[in-house]
């Protein structure tokens, strides 16, 4: 039985915020860039949820990949390098608000 | 067709170096001391494996050939006719698999994105949470990018980890880090050096190491 991919809820240019969430499990989701603020950059497609997969279940419904960009500036207070220096990181919907340009252009460092 | 057409030296070592029995392979495994739980974790689920049929040594040996065949000159060799051919190059940024056919290389599992460093942007990957890697075109990852050091520290000052690498970026050229954490693995098209308009894909092809496409370094300067 077939199960249809979740609505993608985000395009390319959306500000994006990577939800704070830390618990157990299997998640794919790199912890340094958890409550920050970025763009989406691309999209890669729908495929299964690896949270729920990993442990027996089927990883459905499929969701949608993210490319999301972030400012190395936002991410580390001491960074070494231009300002213009970025970070991608491929984030499933389902770890994703969405922000407002004024939180991109604030950072996340405030 | 026998793989001894190289003359009548008989050089073994360097055709058969997986071909060896059960025992080679255990030695292997405790060549650097005593196995950790893993290792032994290993050992235990292969032999229960050939123990109950499931595959057999032969064919975890073949496995294994298989995997050493994917070298970094594969990876190569896509860089080298990327530079010299502008629509393979988009092919092979549109349609990785496809493309990579075009040269004869098999890159079925996941799926292959390529990246182009240029003028503006030097492109560099890394898995943070694991050490996933472009095995299709680059084979068996090294050790250092599997390891907690170039993980933990290329997202958080990847021009000092650069430098360590001998790499060194005009201020005018921004970073990029790509964290492979889905279902994507990244692959880096290095610049194109100077000095190289007159080269064959060929001669092209030996200036592109494992390391430029990881993004680490450059590609090599000709000469």
């Amino acid at each position: 039985m077939s199960t249809d991919p979740l609505p993608q809820r985000f395009r390319v240019g959306d500000p994006v915020r990577v939800k704070p969430e830390f618990r157990p499990g299997h998640l794919r989701t790199p912890w340094y860039i958890r409550g920050k603020v970025g763009v989406v950059d691309g999209t890669i497609g729908n495929y299964w949820n690896p949270e729920t997969s990993a442990e027996g279940g089927d990883g459905k419904p499929d969701r949608m990949v993210y490319h999301v960009c972030f400012k190395q500036t936002d991410l580390w207070p001491d960074y070494h390098g231009k300002n213009s220096d970025e970070l991608i990181v491929d984030i499933q919907d389902h770890w994703l608000d969405a922000a407002s340009m004024e939180e991109v252009k604030a950072g996340n460092l405030s | 067709m026998s793989s001894h057409e190289h003359g009548s030296e008989h050089s073994h070592d360097h055709d058969h170096d997986h071909a060896h029995g059960d025992d080679d392979l255990l030695a292997e495994v405790f060549e650097g001391g005593p196995p950790d739980d893993y290792e032994v974790l290993e050992i235990a689920l292969r032999e229960l494996l050939f123990d109950k049929g499931v595959i057999t040594p032969a064919e975890l040996k073949a496995k294994i050939t298989e995997w050493d065949g994917k070298s970094p000159e594969n990876g190569a060799r896509l860089v080298a006719r990327a530079w010299v051919d502008p629509d393979f190059k988009q092919r092979l940024k549109d349609d990785f698999y496809s493309a990579a056919t075009e040269l004869d290389i098999d890159t079925a599992g996941p799926k292959l994105v390529a990246l182009e460093s240029d003028d503006d942007v030097h492109h560099v990957f890394v898995c943070t949470l694991c050490s996933c890697y472009p095995r299709a075109v680059l084979g068996i990852p090294p050790e250092w990018y599997k390891s907690k050091e170039y993980r933990s520290r290329v997202v958080v000052d990847p021009r000092g980890v650069l430098e360590e690498f001998g790499t060194t970026l005009p201020d005018s050229v921004d970073v990029r880090v790509t964290d492979n954490t889905a279902e994507n693995r990244y692959f880096i098209i290095p610049k194109r050096p100077e000095g190289t308009d007159g080269m064959s894909e060929e001669e092209l092809a030996k200036l592109v190491t494992r390391d430029s496409i990881i993004g680490v370094t450059e590609a090599l300067k000709p000469g």
